[in-house]
């Protein structure tokens, strides 16, 4: 460095720097910013397709927050995504990917309508809602546990394995729908008969909004609780962090595995029944609708805290509310997971922003 | 007739198995070179969209190939860019890409309506060899795409194996420090594999737009991304073991069809099963540690590299 470099005010080039302690602001403006940027990137393909951007995210904006009955839709939305973020999220503690929530979903749905369908009678009136929850819960977290059972004790990656048990859920689902289940009232339709009354989750009085959201709540609230103050939230940790100082500390890391999966399919099954019981009253093809690969974008951009999930979890119901006002300008529906996606990209770009600070740097001279 | 049928059900399966085997092959240089893609599914599919608009808009299949090729180099860049660069999580980048591509590409699907039947990949014979009985109308009566494939899957093998750059891949895949310490780029040759491996992930989706069959859908790619990647692991990352394997898929989604056009009392729900079914066992098999095997993955696969951290 010599007194010449006043000379060159312009910065060349940027370097990062590691940061030590990471301000708390940082960690929540950083996200934010990422968001914004991924707008303005799709704004751009918004507008090479010829539509005009602005427009299109104010309808958004409008269709998802706008009024009290769209804010009520959004949340409706809202809940199968907040219980299936919850069940990634709970996977991701101990570093195990759950691409599966989708699949899980679906059986958990397909069990409630299993219920739904045959025992409405049989059982007494108030039990039956329990039962389907029970029964629904369990179908998610056996799926779950098929998926990771050659992980705990063989290694196999339990990514590829939950993914492929998605689509085999799916097929069961259409199956059943297409098959056995549809409704010999209807028009042909693959369509399960509607559910009785007593088969449906209660709504909130003056809403549409279903008792998934109760559960959601609940499930996050304890969630947060166990995460952060039991032992056993703490050992997960310490298994998703190293694997071998875990085993060196006698945790049982199969069993460990097992377990969080019994969780994560449970809750992830849960929220399917929300939607056959709560907002379709009946069994059909797609029940799921994406939810599954949503929540994990919104499990990963909330940093897989239950709380903060909740969040975010109503900011991307609210978009796919929204999505559906666009169909009516004639833009295609997927134009939601794309800004998800864009969403998701931009946020892991930049979290090397919160480990890293950017700097400028002047030339530097070579000494000569 | 026995004949017949067993050369046609052979040669669909050659069909069936050239997207898988395009993505796999990609995908076996990315992650050779330590950077895993989770992508491929939204790269098949950003790749068959964009290859049939162009084919519809100027009927042109030298232009929609480069096209796709431009799409995969543009996605390869922006993932090379997150998973090596800004050094993000190489699991969750790739499954956002997928939804960033299945989102796009079903956006970018309605420029794709049409009215007339758009160019695609004709079957060509290539004289002389197409003659050999049953090897030559399975083998050498397909159309261009599948050709370069089987050119393509040697000299992936050829490269991997045999060449001076094949070595300093798998040096930067399995071992980066030592790689860096004899002076090989490890960012660079992360970008190119990643690119390289984007670019031919695209041009496997682009087959089933283009050739397979010659239409967009919405999704049409139906997993067949996700089963690549099973598929690389099955192959212990060897192009050869690729190449056998995709046959084995292509064979059982083939045999699914033919069932249902048998009418084969199983329900055709069952069927579309299998190629998942068999992923999954597949994957159990050629992975799970039986308390004898050593894993042959890239030991540095899935972790960024970052020279301060030496």
């Amino acid at each position: 460095m010599n007194g010449k470099e006043g000379f060159s005010g312009m910065p060349t080039g940027l370097r990062l720097e590691k940061r030590g302690e990471v301000p708390l602001y940082i960690n929540f403006l950083i996200p934010v910013f990422c968001i914004v940027l991924a707008l303005i990137v799709c704004a751009g393909f918004i507008r090479i397709l010829g539509f005009e951007p602005g427009a299109v995210y104010l309808r958004m904006l409008r269709g998802g927050f706008g009024s009290l009955p769209s804010f009520f839709e959004t949340v409706i939305k809202a809940i199968p995504l907040m219980l299936c973020g919850l069940a990634v999220a709970v996977a991701y503690k101990m570093l195990l990917m759950n691409i599966g929530a989708e699949g899980q979903f679906c059986v958990g749905a397909l069990a409630a309508s299993g219920v739904a369908l045959f025992w409405s009678q049989a059982l007494p009136g108030w039990s039956v809602i329990w039962v389907m929850l029970l029964a629904s819960f369990l179908a998610g977290a056996l799926w779950a546990v098929l998926a990771v059972l050659p992980r705990a004790y063989l290694g196999v990656s339990e990514i590829i394995v939950t993914l492929m048990f998605n689509y085999i859920a799916i097929l069961l689902l259409d199956f059943f729908v297409y098959g056995p289940w549809k409704d010999p009232g209807g028009a042909n339709m693959p369509l399960s008969a509607p559910f009785a009354p007593e088969a449906l989750l209660f709504k909130f009085p003056g809403t549409n909004i279903n008792g998934g959201l109760l559960m959601a709540l609940v499930i996050a609230v304890i969630l947060y609780v166990v995460f952060r103050k039991t032992t056993w939230g703490f050992q997960l940790s310490v298994i998703g962090e190293s694997c071998r100082s875990a085993g060196y500390a006698g945790m049982n890391i199969s069993r460990n595995m097992l377990i969080t999966m019994v969780i994560s399919g449970g809750i992830s099954g849960l929220a399917g029944l929300t939607e056959v019981a709560g907002v379709v009253g009946r069994l059909q093809p797609g029940i799921s609708a994406g939810y599954g690969y949503t929540a994990i974008i919104i499990a990963y951009i909330s940093r897989f805290n239950p709380l903060i999930i909740l969040l975010v979890s109503l900011l991307f119901g609210g978009m796919s509310t929204g999505g559906y006002g666009l169909q009516i300008l004639g833009l295609p529906s997927q134009i939601v997971n794309m800004l998800q996606g864009a969403i998701l990209l931009f946020v892991l770009g930049g979290e090397i922003l919160t480990r890293y600070r950017v700097r400028l740097v002047r030339p530097e001279r070579e000494v000569q | 007739m026995e004949n017949v049928w067993l050369v046609s059900f052979l040669s669909a399966v050659i069909v069936a198995a050239t997207p898988i085997l395009y993505a796999s092959v990609g995908e076996i240089l990315s992650e050779r070179a330590g950077v895993m893609n989770l992508g491929l599914e939204g790269v098949m599919l950003l790749g068959a969209v964009s290859g049939y608009i162009v084919v519809v808009r100027t009927q042109s299949l030298l232009y929609a190939a480069l096209a796709v090729i431009l799409v995969g180099l543009l996605i390869g860049l922006l993932f090379a860019l997150l998973t090596v660069t800004l050094q993000a999580n190489q699991t969750v980048c790739g499954l956002s890409v997928t939804i960033f591509g299945t989102g796009l590409s079903g956006f970018m699907g309605k420029l794709a309506s049409s009215n007339a039947t758009p160019e695609f990949f004709q079957k060509i014979a290539i004289p002389g060899l197409s003659r050999i009985p049953y090897i030559g109308p399975i083998v050498f009566r397909q159309d261009l795409l599948v050709y370069s494939l089987y050119v393509l899957v040697a000299l992936a093998y050829f490269l991997i194996y045999r060449t001076r750059p094949g070595m300093k891949l798998r040096a930067v895949g399995e071992n980066p420090n030592a790689a860096d310490y004899v002076g090989i780029n490890i960012y660079r040759l992360r970008y190119l594999y990643v690119c390289l491996g984007c670019i031919l992930t695209a041009v496997g989706g682009a087959y089933i737009s283009l050739a397979y069959s010659p239409m967009w859908i919405d999704g049409m790619t139906a997993g067949r991304g996700w089963i690549a990647i099973a598929l690389v692991v099955f192959s212990g990352w060897n192009p050869l073991f690729a190449a056998a394997g995709a046959l084995l898929f292509g064979g059982i989604d083939v045999l699914g069809l033919r069932f249902q056009a048998m009418g084969v009392s199983i329900p055709s729900h069952f069927i579309s099963m299998l190629p998942y079914i068999s992923t999954v066992l597949v994957l159990i098999v050629s992975t799970g540690s039986f308390g004898n095997k050593r894993s042959r993955t890239p030991k540095a696969l899935g972790t960024p590299y970052d020279r301060e951290c030496r």
